[in-house]
């Protein structure tokens, strides 16, 4: 049976470059996490920490999210909530609307592509920039980003070369990063100084003071946040958190989880617009609270530990399948293991639960997840949520929708052989009698691997006849 | 899941309690593909003076379809493991994966349920082989095999839910004449993943064809692991991959089919 994703994925195996290129990165970024982590004993000690802090955020949300309300408007940071992504789209096209906005900057933001912001705001004639390098490259090739923390990763050297060469004007073609960087640089800079809105995204926000923290690199979130006279932040409820304390934890995780490194260049703490003192900062903070199917994840008891993720992308580094085919094979927003996880879960196992299958289990995400989500046995349950025979009684949107009258037989017949000693017993017999007489090609397995070879006794026949030997 | 550490506690505890008698899991890939592994495993058990007990009522420990989401199917075999496997001795298992499966997920799967007590006790009892081996027996290998070099490949579970890539590769130490081989990228699966190398059979090709690579680029002749499903998966690409080319080929065979032919000639 082929699906979306298992034909993506193909297609994507088939690419040798971008093999090439995944390959080189994960191993990059796996040998820089393992580097900044060579402590393990502290490292265990922050991951409970990290994973205690979003616990706690978790069972306090709708409370702290009040809180995270209050304390925004008593700073002059003016509050919107979103149920879905069409609400939230018109929430901010509002906003640029009522400031006469034509151009906006942007941030780094997962939730601007979680509601597909960009095309929602350019139909409407508002031009809408990436300002992150990652994202910006991603923007001008007319793509998605393929990873959640390096838009880009899944491009070259060359090929951003090729294609600075080819969508701005005047530009030679040249692999010297400098210069690449520094042709960005240039083009940004002018539209910075042009904006009217800047759009970021959110790392943390905190219900106790009522901040929102912002990670980066480059110096673009800053440029997003305080030059244009309106700002406009948005995120997912689930990044509250309790107090500003609980800050240097889950950055000191985040930054190295994410990129292996101790501390970012730059850590925004935004509380309020400007204040009439200061000399720089919008004159307006907006901060839009996305819940686009977290309040749903919230309701099921062991699906709700989706809301912990931090989005450092680890999971996505680990993944040995991600490593292979690249987060574009898996056609959605987020990609990688916490992707399989988020992505049924917002958008319905029934659309979206064939990407669950493409995962081996092999722990390697779990292992990494600074706030400890245990997600292969998450992935196991949305399988399990997919072919459930009572859908009904499952919070989880599409539950059952993949349940098959033929799946289902199959897998009773294997429980009726493996439950019944004696009929068990009979089935092996006659394996271990007729094994040889298997075709030498066995379906996909046999298109890259010699056949297994059924042995002429089973171990329980050689254990009987061992059994009945006299000492 | 305890992901780091390579020494569970509570293995520590059993290190010096030898005990008389223990069960012995066979896994449903060994019954029917490897029973000469079973077999070596239960023999080098044997030699230290412990009675191997193999319940004929045993099948297997239920991962199959508790991955792939049939929950009441996995309940429903799982329960005639722990009947079969009922006496309070400890419950050797060579296969990682098996063993995390009894010893992590049966009480998952029963937490619910009026048996959750008994799944829990059961999972107590569970230990992969070659920690038993190396932990509980702490046996003493003498080599009498020809000078070989070899790689071991620690499956997903063994390495991640049982922590015992140390023990085999322990065991492996011991033989004096065999050069272990370390693959890069040794902790990466191998793309069996049970179900996955079948409903993803392109994707799990690629890593295995990624891992067959990196063993062979170590010179190893042989390839051993504690999991028959890594194996059959890698011997299975080795073999291919042989038949279009004469160039260095390597065996693979389980862990303890290994080491008993080297210590047993």
């Amino acid at each position: 049976m082929s699906a979306p994703f298992r034909d993506q994925a193909i297609h994507a195996l088939q690419d040798e470059q971008l093999r090439e290129n995944f390959r080189g990165a994960m191993d990059f970024l796996q040998g820089k996490r393992k580097a900044v982590f060579s402590d393990t004993i502290e490292l265990e000690n922050l991951r409970q920490q990290g994973h205690q802090i979003k616990a706690e955020a978790l069972a306090n949300l709708p409370e702290l999210l009040e809180q995270l309300d209050s304390q925004c408007s008593k700073n002059g940071i003016q509050v919107h909530w979103a149920e879905t992504p069409e609400q939230a789209c018109e929430i901010i096209h509002g906003i640029i609307e009522q400031n006469n906005g034509k151009l906006a900057v942007k941030g780094k933001s997962m939730v601007s592509e979680e509601i597909g912001l960009n095309h929602y705001l350019e139909a409407r004639g508002i031009e809408c920039l990436e300002s992150d390098m990652g994202e910006y490259i991603v923007q001008l090739a007319q793509e998605t980003p393929s990873h959640i923390i390096m838009p880009a990763i899944h491009k070259s050297k060359s090929q951003i070369a090729t294609l600075f060469n080819a969508t701005i004007p005047d530009t030679p073609y040249t692999e010297n990063v400098d210069e690449l960087i520094g042709t960005g640089r240039r083009i940004l800079r002018e539209k910075f100084q042009k904006a009217d809105i800047g759009i970021s995204g959110v790392n943390f926000a905190v219900a106790e003071t009522g901040t929102l923290c912002l990670v980066e690199n480059e110096g673009n979130g800053r440029m997003c946040t305080t030059v244009p006279p309106v700002h406009i932040a948005i995120t997912g409820i689930e990044k509250v958190i309790p107090r500003l304390s609980d800050l240097p934890p889950l950055l000191s995780l985040l930054t190295r989880s994410a990129t292996g490194q101790l501390i970012t260049t730059y850590f925004n703490l935004i509380s309020s617009p400007r204040k009439p003192d200061e000399k720089d900062g919008p004159e307006a903070v907006h901060l839009v609270l996305l819940d686009n199917g977290r309040s749903r994840m919230y309701q099921h008891p062991e699906l709700r530990e989706t809301l912990r993720c931090i989005r450092c992308g680890a999971c996505m580094n680990h993944c040995p399948v991600y490593t292979r085919i690249g987060g574009h094979a898996y056609g959605t927003v987020y990609p990688g293991p916490i992707g399989q996880v988020v992505m049924p879960q917002i958008n319905g196992l029934d659309q979206q639960g064939e990407m669950t299958e493409g995962c081996s289990l092999n722990g390697a995400c779990g292992e990494v997840c600074p706030v400890e989500i245990p997600l292969p046995d998450l992935i196991r349950k949305l399988r399990e949520e997919r072919v459930q025979p009572q859908p009904a009684e499952s919070p989880v949107n599409g539950a059952g929708s993949h349940r098959t009258r033929v799946e289902a037989t199959a897998w009773r017949f294997w429980r009726w052989v493996y439950q019944h000693p004696e009929l068990y017993r009979i089935v092996t017999w006659w394996a271990t009698r007729l094994g040889s007489m298997l075709p030498n090609r066995l379906g996909p397995w046999t298109r890259t691997r010699v056949k297994p070879v059924i042995a002429r006794q089973s171990l329980h026949e050689i254990m009987r006849e061992r059994s009945n030997q006299p000492d | 899941m305890n992901a780091l550490s390579d020494t569970p506690p509570e293995f520590e505890q059993t290190k010096t309690q030898k005990p008389d008698r223990v069960y012995f899991f066979g896994t449903c890939l060994i019954d029917l593909f490897y029973p000469d592994a079973g077999l070596s495993a239960i023999q080098l058990i044997e030699r230290e003076g412990v009675n191997v007990i193999f319940p004929q009522a045993q099948s297997c420990c239920g991962q199959p379809p508790y991955n792939s989401g049939y929950r009441e199917e996995a309940i429903q075999v799982a329960k005639v493991q722990m009947d079969a496997l009922h006496e309070s001795i400890p419950v050797v298992v060579p296969s990682g994966s098996c063993a995390g499966m009894m010893k992590f997920h049966y009480p998952e799967l029963f937490k619910n349920h009026l048996r959750a007590k008994q799944a829990q006790a059961f999972s107590e009892r569970i230990i992969e082989w070659s920690a038993f081996l190396h932990r509980v027996l702490q046996i003493k290998l003498e080599d009498l095999g020809q000078p070989t070099r070899v790689a071991l490949h620690t499956s997903c579970s063994a390495r991640r839910e049982m922590g015992v890539t140390e023990d085999g590769l322990a065991l492996l130490r011991q033989l004096q004449q065999v050069d272990l081989a370390e693959p890069e990228r040794a902790s990466e699966c191998c793309g069996f993943g049970g179900t996955f190398s079948v409903k993803q059979p392109e994707i799990a090709a690629s890593m295995a064809a990624d891992k067959c690579n990196a063993i062979k680029q170590t010179g190893a002749e042989m390839l051993v692991s504690g999991d028959c499903g890594c194996l059959m998966n890698l011997e299975g690409t080795l073999k291919k991959s042989a038949e279009y080319s004469s160039a260095h080929t390597i065996d693979s065979t389980h862990l303890a089919q290994f080491i008993w032919q080297r210590v047993s000639k």
